[in-house]
């Protein structure tokens, strides 16, 4: 067990968990602020059909989901602004239509053996080398367009009306911010599996928000929550042997009720 | 763009907008020019904020043709703004979203529409009037050449309104910008006014306030309430800050 930490498909794990955790978390904070929680479950749920659709072209996973969930993205901005469907009908619609095809696909191939719990629930002991190259290049790429995308990102997303008026080009702004969504997931799907991709990207976030007194700030404390339960949730699958995923996600779940105690406890 | 320029900053040409088929304006024309205020009045459901919708380039008309000067610089001042209570913003952040600017710049531009104790405060804990202050002031960092003021008096008490539009007005006489205003109030903005259009779907009148308020199709809109309105001259002997506390006269010397 104490040399555990030492194995090298150990410390691929926690790379790629911390790694995934450090974009999660800003961009989830942008989802918390924007009210966006259940999109990012659609757009995660629709990462099943990903899964059926790299089994279909023998793709990579990752890559099958990137795909599904941009074009999830960009059918739910279309159809939330010329469909006459409230906009959570739209995404309960999506999001369970995709999940429940993924599923009706993958059962026409069982010589695959697909083992649906390790897409639902994550298997972050899985992560192989080509795998973390991947995930790796994706944080770059997301952290790389948020720090460049933050300020009229913040603006749409304080009145996009304002925004609009002031020059910011609030339309390809949100596309952008849909499309580093949808990046999220596929990375992150190996790390805490379909159903639990939200709560990365919620709970930092919400963690982060008493302690926080600027955008910013509140950024920055989410990813170090996140990257504290990437940590915490693997240390205790180790000890305890329990699904690395759920763990990660307990211990968000735990940090945000201390920090939500803590803060009612100093308002005292 | 020089004050004494007498094309129009923007001109709106048979403008048509319907929602669903619900023709909301139907053959708008009007002009803005430079250095005026010029308000926009009409019952509820007017399309007084859809025109100024369409001014803006928020919405695209049916019909019609918008026409800016180019290199026109807009400040916005929206009807109200909800901010998500989990967004940790205070005010000096809020401003420069709009624009970078100094903080020093930001203390200014608080310090021109009254509110310059609020720059640390979060936006969540300040008022209605203050926030539209606080609005005011990220449209004045942009030195606009036209300023939008959709309802501003909303959420304000009668006596901070006659405040907000003295403080218009005095930012149009420095700053020489022109300035639009929606309302729907009559007697607050004849005075603050040197242009009233009066909307409801289509242009029923424009002109002077005066010539408005004597306008048989502004009397058949507003009833017998232009009449009560006509008869309203309150004087006001002190002024208020935006809180309702009152200011105390400057002395000279």
């Amino acid at each position: 067990m104490i040399d555990a930490w030492s194995e090298p498909f150990i410390l691929r794990a926690l790379a790629a968990g911390i790694a995934v955790a450090l974009v999660a978390a800003p961009l989830g904070c942008f989802v918390v602020w924007r009210r966006m929680a259940y999109f990012g479950d659609t757009l995660s749920h629709s990462a099943l059909l990903g899964v059926a659709l790299g089994v279909v072209l023998s793709l990579n996973p990752m890559l099958g989901v990137l795909i599904a969930a941009m074009l999830c993205g960009l059918l739910l901005l279309v159809l939330q602004r010329f469909g006459e469907f409230a906009s959570d009908t739209i995404l309960g619609i999506l999001a369970h239509s995709t999940l429940a095809t993924g599923v009706v696909v993958l059962s026409f191939f069982e010589q695959v053996r697909v083992d649906l719990f390790v897409y639902l629930f994550g298997d972050i002991l899985a992560v192989a080398g080509g795998d973390l190259l991947w995930i790796a290049l994706g944080a770059v790429v997301v952290l790389g367009a948020l720090a460049a995308l933050w300020r009229p990102l913040l603006a749409t997303t304080v009145s996009p009306d304002l925004a609009q008026v002031e020059g910011v080009p609030v339309l390809a702004v949100r596309v952008a911010f849909i499309l580093l969504l949808a990046v999220v997931v596929a990375v992150a799907m190996q790390i805490v599996g379909i159903l639990l991709i939200t709560a990365l990207l919620i709970i930092p976030p919400a963690t982060a928000r008493r302690l926080a007194g600027s955008p910013v700030q509140m950024a920055v404390i989410a990813a170090g929550s996140a990257a504290l339960s990437i940590v915490c949730g693997l240390a205790a699958s180790l000890g305890w042997d329990t699904p690395a995923g759920p763990s990660m996600v307990v211990t968000a779940a735990l940090l945000f009720v201390v920090t939500l105690l803590g803060s009612a406890a100093y308002a005292r | 763009m020089t004050p004494t320029d007498t094309t129009a900053l923007v001109r709106l040409e048979g403008i048509e907008i319907a929602f669903d088929r619900r023709i909301v304006l139907r053959d708008v024309h009007c002009a803005v020019h430079p250095r005026e205020i010029l308000t926009l009045i009409g019952p509820n459901g007017a399309g007084k904020t859809t025109l100024v919708r369409v001014m803006l380039g928020l919405l695209r008309p049916r019909r019609g043709r918008v026409r800016r000067a180019s290199g026109l610089r807009v400040g916005y001042v929206p009807q109200r703004l909800h901010i998500e209570p989990t967004l940790p913003l205070t005010v000096r952040d809020f401003l420069a979203l709009g624009q970078r600017a100094s903080r020093a710049a930001c203390e200014r531009a608080l310090a021109e529409v009254g509110v310059g104790h609020l720059i640390a405060s979060p936006v969540q804990h300040i008022s209605g009037g203050e926030m539209q202050r606080v609005s005011l002031a990220r449209a004045l960092l942009r030195e606009p050449d036209l300023l939008v003021l959709d309802e501003p008096g909303q959420g304000v008490d009668v006596v901070g309104q006659r405040e907000l539009y003295r403080l218009i007005a005095d930012l149009r006489n420095r700053r020489g910008c022109a300035v639009i205003l929606v309302s729907h109030d009559l007697h607050l903005v004849m005075s603050a006014t040197d242009r009233v259009i009066c909307l409801n779907g289509h242009v029923c009148c424009a002109g002077e306030p005066h010539a408005v308020s004597n306008d048989p199709e502004y009397r058949r809109l507003f009833g017998p309430l232009a009449d009560e309105v006509a008869l309203y001259a309150h004087h006001h002997d002190h002024r208020h800050d935006v809180d309702g506390r009152i200011i105390e006269p400057e002395r000279d010397g």
